[in-house]
């Protein structure tokens, strides 16, 4: 078990080299930033001045090791915008995301699990069929149309909920929904396919001949076998919504998170901010994935021994 | 007799419009056996199921008659309420099932599966519980009975897990123990100690137990009196020495015929065969990785430095016990797994080194047949395409040829030419294994492997498989590597025996010396726990014989066959 989880923390280690390698050439092949931030009208002895300044005549194999060296001391260079340290905005802005994304999480599991239970378990009632329809059109409008459409019921005609921020526990309330719902189907949609999946084996039958209760037979046994398969995809699911998810949400609630400011300072165009945002939204969706990798090897002693 | 335990009167039940089980009665005595035999399709797991009335769960219900438990106050099971069903349930009658591979629960450890029965049924605390099922194991002769409380499923082996099974059902001391074919999915060998197992459990608490088998040894050993079933009704019941000494019932005996006996005799071998297959040296290792960074370890030696030779018309039987190495050297020969080192000839032709398009003119000469009829037919296909498609693979039958080629193929395997039109799903177990020999006589090659063709299938169905092989083998001068765990049928179609164990050959020779007068010591434990269908042979409770060292041998250098008698190989073993 210890072995399993210093071989994905190495993993974990490895895939954000990558991508901080990937990120910096990235940004180099897009030229000579000067041209980018300082605009025209620029003489050449000026520019060669200013690329000196920044480092940037060095060859790019040194302004590489350069790159790593900041990354490890932590510097992550001074926002163009705000003439701050980019680390330093970089931190006031994770709080709120990480807020959003634990509640978005909390309000899937909560409804996602015991819905795709109950369809399993119901599966050829009127409940089941109901469960599965509105999974299905839960799947089919996608989280910016369902962020709208609450924000014109519930902020402008009945003014109910606030709309910009995050001050209030009821400033949760829309974005995290908007955040859930396409999750909400999907998980459902699975839980369901996995306790189905369940509750034909061969262990379920040996737990009713016992002489268990039928809810212990099928939230003891039943649920923490589904529970392996449930968990598995929910890391991917988590990691899609930290990437991708906030982006769209932040931007359209004015939620003072990592989505908002990746949008803002792509417009803006403050690259160094974008370029440790990026950075931290590729660390939080590979820190999800090791966690729930690991938690998956702690949920099912199969994959604890296959790993070694 | 004392007073039954169970009766059960007239039980009928349905899977929706069909009757699976047709009005049986009959009734358990205390500390009684009772074997209820039948083949597939007989209704005995669905009167089983029944009688814990779970069989509601598998889309069953009963629709007519009673089960009563004996007990003050008797207890109609038909139509108990389910909270006091419950308390019947793993309490007072106890079911042990087939597969102990899928019936423990694999993500909870054995002993919180154990430990669960008695926080249920008799109050204790979970701490009481653990105690209570480290007792059950050491009862069920687990070793190490406190470290396995603490181990998964998946870290036993197939008999272990059984008797884990086993002490879960007994830990309340049932008054009736449920087996529905416990010892089917077991070597021969463990399959004997289970059997032992039940058997002394069974003296200790004094239950009853329904013994449900397709197995007339394991009814041999096993039962004081027996039900034998067919089509949902009971055709005979009577006293075990009865039935076999003079089965009255036309089922009954037909039954008995196709049980396979050992010593019903073999092929002669045949005098200098030309050789179609030659395996020399053969070795199959199978790396396992390891470490922090995954490295290659050295991994497991699956086959060891086989070698051995078959000859046109002859069937050279493969013995052993799971987890021997028996159908990975099936793969290796045929490369569909890549041998390690070693050479191997079809056909005269060395296909070591064979790759890609080279390999083709081997696939045509050699096919393979595999255990389960049902996962080897693509459902999707009707016969008509699925048996002619290595023909047609191999370029030997055109589309317009296809389905003429088909019909001549399903009439050589004794099916209906109409049969080329239908799909997999409609037919039987033995018909789809008809259907792949069928597939594999499309490209008429000289050599099949069969990897257990008949052990999923029914004693009477396999009868007629093997007939099926050995018709061929007449015809065609077909050769046949035959691999299966049951001796008594690799007997009756062998003309040479070759047994297997840790990966290597350890004895090989004509059928009937290798049966009648084993050398090696795994041969002579393996004969030893083969059960015969005579109860007068039953083994009046003896123990089974120490276990030998782990079926995985030290990887020294293997001592070379040497030959005990005229082409009767044996390993030497260390004294």
């Amino acid at each position: 078990m210890i072995m399993f989880a210093l071989r994905t923390v190495l993993k974990m280690a490895i895939t954000l080299f990558v991508i901080i390698t990937l990120v910096f050439f990235a940004t180099r092949l897009s030229g000579n930033p000067i041209d980018i931030v300082v605009g025209e009208g620029l003489t050449q002895e000026d520019r060669a001045v200013l690329t000196a300044y920044f480092g940037l005549d060095a060859p790019v194999w040194e302004q590489y090791l350069r790159y790593l060296r900041s990354i490890l001391a932590g510097e992550f260079g001074i926002s163009f915008l705000e003439r701050r340290p980019v680390s330093q905005i970089v931190a006031e802005r994770i709080g709120p995301s990480l807020q959003l994304l634990a509640s978005s999480l909390a309000l899937t599991l909560a409804v996602a699990v015991p819905l795709g239970i109950a369809a399993a378990l119901y599966r050829k009632s009127w409940i089941g069929s109901a469960v599965m329809i509105v999974a299905f059109l839960g799947y089919a409008v996608p989280n910016f149309v369902l962020a709208i459409f609450m924000i014109l019921i519930f902020a402008f005609t009945l003014n109910w909920l606030p709309v910009v921020g995050n001050g209030s526990p009821w400033h949760f309330v829309m974005p995290t929904i908007a955040m859930s719902g396409v999750l909400i189907a999907a998980l459902t949609r699975f839980t369901r396919n996995a306790m189905l999946d369940v509750l034909g084996q061969d262990y379920m039958r040996t737990a009713r001949a016992k002489g268990l209760p039928e809810h212990v037979v099928i939230f003891k046994h039943g649920l923490k076998n589904a529970g392996v398969t449930i968990l598995s995809v929910l890391g991917l699911q988590i990691a899609g919504m930290a990437a991708s998810g906030n982006v769209v949400i932040e931007a359209i609630f004015s939620w003072p998170g990592i989505g908002d400011l990746l949008v803002r300072s792509a417009i803006m165009r403050d690259y160094p901010v974008l370029q440790f945002g990026v950075i931290s939204v590729a660390l939080a969706v590979v820190v999800i994935n090791a966690v729930v990798d690991i938690a998956y090897a702690w949920a099912d002693p199969r994959i604890r021994l296959a790993g070694g | 007799m004392s007073l039954p335990v169970l009766s059960i009167r007239d039980l009928k039940v349905r899977f929706g419009a069909h009757e699976a089980v047709k009005g049986i009665s009959f009734d358990i005595a205390a500390g009684e056996t009772l074997a209820l035999v039948g083949e597939s399709g007989s209704g005995k797991s669905a009167t089983a199921l029944s009688i814990l009335r779970l069989i509601e769960r598998e889309g069953g219900r009963i629709a007519g008659g009673s089960i009563t438990l004996s007990g003050t106050p008797p207890l109609e099971l038909t139509s108990l309420p389910e909270p006091a069903l419950q308390r019947v349930r793993g309490n007072r009658i106890s079911m042990i099932f087939q597969e102990p591979m899928t019936s423990l629960n694999p993500v909870m450890n054995v002993g919180s599966q154990l430990a669960e029965v008695f926080v249920r049924h008799q109050a204790m605390t979970h701490r009481q519980a653990l105690e209570a099922a480290r007792a059950g194991l050491e009862k069920v002769r687990i070793p190490d009975p406190a470290r396995r409380l603490g181990q998964y499923p998946h870290e036993l082996s197939g008999g272990l897990r059984q008797r884990v099974m086993i002490a879960m059902a007994l830990a309340c001391r049932p008054e009736l123990l449920i087996a529905d074919e416990p010892s089917t999915a077991l070597d021969v060998t463990t399959q004997a100690e289970i059997l032992h197992l039940i058997r002394a459990l069974q003296a200790d608490i004094g239950m009853a137990v329904l013994f449900i088998t397709h197995d007339m040894g394991v009814v041999a050993e096993m039962a004081d009196h027996v039900v034998v079933m067919k089509h949902g009704q009971v055709v005979e019941e009577a006293a075990a020495a009865t039935l076999f000494a003079r089965p009255c019932a036309d089922y009954s005996r037909r039954l008995m015929a196709a049980t396979p006996r050992l010593g019903a005799g073999s092929p002669a071998p045949i005098p200098r065969p030309e050789p179609v297959l030659e395996v020399r040296n053969l070795s199959t290792r199978f790396a396992s990785r390891q470490g922090l960074f995954n490295r290659k370890g050295a991994g497991v030696l699956a086959v060891r430095d086989v070698s051995l030779t078959l000859g046109r018309g002859e069937t050279l039987g493969l013995v052993g016990e799971s987890g021997c190495g028996k159908s990975t050297l099936a793969r290796s020969i045929l490369r569909l797994i890549e041998p390690s080192a070693g050479e191997v000839r079809i056909m005269g032709a060395d296909i070591t080194a064979l790759t890609g398009e080279a390999l083709r003119p081997m696939r045509r000469a050699a096919q393979m047949i595999f255990q389960d009829p049902y996962a080897s037919l693509n459902p999707r296909h009707a016969v008509r395409d699925l048996v002619t498609e290595p023909a047609r693979l191999h370029g030997l039958a055109s589309a317009a040829d296809r389905r003429d080629l088909a019909v001549s193929l399903v009439e050589r395997v004794g099916l209906e030419a109409d049969a080329v039109d239908r799909f997999p799903h409609q037919f039987s177990g033995g018909q789809r294994q008809r259907l792949c020999i069928a597939r594999a006589l499309s490209v008429r090659p000289g050599l099949i492997i069969a990897d257990e063709p008949v052990s999923a299938l029914d004693v009477s169905i396999a009868r007629q498989v093997t007939d099926l092989m050995l018709d061929l083998q007449r015809a065609d001068d077909m050769s046949f590597l035959f691999i299966s765990h049951d001796i008594a049928v690799v007997e009756r179609v062998s003309h040479r025996i070759a047994v297997m164990y840790g990966g290597q050959i350890v004895e090989m020779g004509p059928s009937q010396q290798v049966l009648r007068n084993p050398r090696h010591s795994y041969t002579r434990r393996l004969l030893a726990a083969v059960l015969s269908p005579d109860p007068a042979r039953r083994r009046a409770g003896a123990a089974p014989g120490a276990p030998l060292p782990g079926a995985r041998a030290p990887e020294a250098e293997p001592a070379a066959l040497h030959e005990a008698a005229p082409g009767h190989f044996v390993r030497p073993e260390a004294a």
